[in-house]
């Protein structure tokens, strides 16, 4: 996914909840793609994917309640609300 | 890695990804739009043909992982007809540009609206004729600076919405590519109407019509849709024209029921042929 991405900005620019800017590294076409900077804040609402017009991204919900966006850099995942349940992972997919 | 994979992906053909537009592009996101559109009315893609012309737009055709059919300039509506006759199960969509479907495929439009064939169409209205070199379009706000109008063009724009409206489109939408979920809602409610459906989208072109006329980057239009669009859902279309900078009306326009093609055929035949019609035998396709 991290290919797909032309650093347009819609997806930094119109996350309701401003998880995401765009990071320093470069793709191999020279567009620099986003990473997470907030992911507790992510709320999974998709949004992100939405607008990407590149199909670089998505946001979801994962079963446990928990919210998670896949951008083109890498994956963040973290609890959502429910307690005792607060761990912040981070992986990557590139 | 993890299990989910992006929505949109089982609706392209990877194979062919990155794409070809722009940085800044509206078109890939209204792809989104149609395809959540297409999870959400849960419609038999079996069932489905994808028709395109000519154009950035048009290249949606050779992107999507659906029955898809690329044509000749401007004549998407006529081939899309011709499917949808043959077979009258198929839902038939029409994807395209402001160009392709208003310009050389202008008496197209009107005709199909006119005998309210039962067509989705969707135009992404980029305000120019892209893939061309960004030269004026129908669709060309005037005063807007473009390839072929160096000192601005002078000439007024077509309004798509009033068009079709006057030309007898059972539904009428308008939305921008800011409007994500009302667009993808808009195409669903398209799936459900009967006859002929017309969505237009605008959309930013940041190459040509942007860079000429110093409007920024393809942010700073969503920017400016989300600042200037107003949702005005039953506006009279002739009050929805566009300018270069002004206010852009989005909305549902039109939702009206009239009867569609086949069923006036179907009519029309029964009338004057009484017991002699003989209901055309369905096609399968093997």
């Amino acid at each position: 996914m991290v290919e797909r991405c032309k650093a347009c900005g819609f997806c930094v620019e119109f996350c309701p909840t401003k998880v995401l800017a765009l990071s320093s590294a470069f793709n191999s076409k020279g567009y620099h793609p986003p990473h997470v900077v907030n992911p507790e804040k992510c709320s999974g609402c998709d949004l992100c994917g939405m607008y990407c017009p590149d199909f670089a991204i998505y946001g979801y919900k994962l079963e446990t309640g928990q919210a998670h966006v896949a951008t083109a850099a890498s994956a963040v995942h973290r609890a959502q609300r429910g307690p005792g349940n607060q761990s912040t992972g981070v992986e990557d997919e590139g | 890695m993890s299990d989910f994979t992006n929505p949109v992906e089982p609706f392209l053909r990877t194979d062919r990804m990155p794409h070809i537009w722009c940085p800044g592009c509206g078109i890939g996101t209204t792809v989104n739009c149609f395809a959540r559109a297409l999870i959400e009315s849960k419609i038999d893609l079996e069932s489905l043909a994808l028709v395109s012309g000519i154009g950035c737009t048009g290249r949606v055709a050779g992107y999507v992982k659906l029955d898809s059919f690329h044509t000749t300039h401007g004549r998407a509506i006529p081939f899309a007809t011709g499917l949808k006759l043959a077979n009258p199960k198929l839902n038939v969509v029409v994807y395209s540009g402001d160009g392709d479907l208003s310009a050389i495929g202008g008496n197209h439009l009107i005709h199909a609206a006119r005998r309210n064939i039962d067509l989705k169409v969707i135009c992404v209205n980029n305000l120019i004729y892209a893939m061309t070199g960004g030269q004026t379009a129908p669709t060309t706000p005037s005063h807007a600076i473009t390839s072929t109008s160096p000192y601005g063009t002078c000439e007024p724009a077509f309004n798509l919405p009033h068009l079709v409206e006057a030309a007898g489109a059972v539904y009428v939408a308008r939305w921008t590519t800011f409007h994500v979920r009302q667009l993808a809602r808009s195409i669903a409610e398209a799936f459900n109407k009967k006859g002929f459906s017309f969505i237009e989208v605008i959309s930013p072109c940041p190459t040509l019509y942007q860079r000429r006329n110093k409007l920024g980057d393809g942010l700073d239009t969503m920017k400016y849709y989300k600042e200037k669009s107003k949702v005005k859902h039953g506006a009279p279309t002739s009050e929805v024209g566009l300018t270069m900078t002004g206010e852009i009306i989005v909305g549902k326009f039109v939702d009206r029921d009239r009867p569609d093609y086949q069923t006036m055929v179907r009519a029309q035949l029964t009338e004057s042929l009484g017991d002699r019609f003989v209901e055309q035998a369905e096609m399968v396709c093997s």
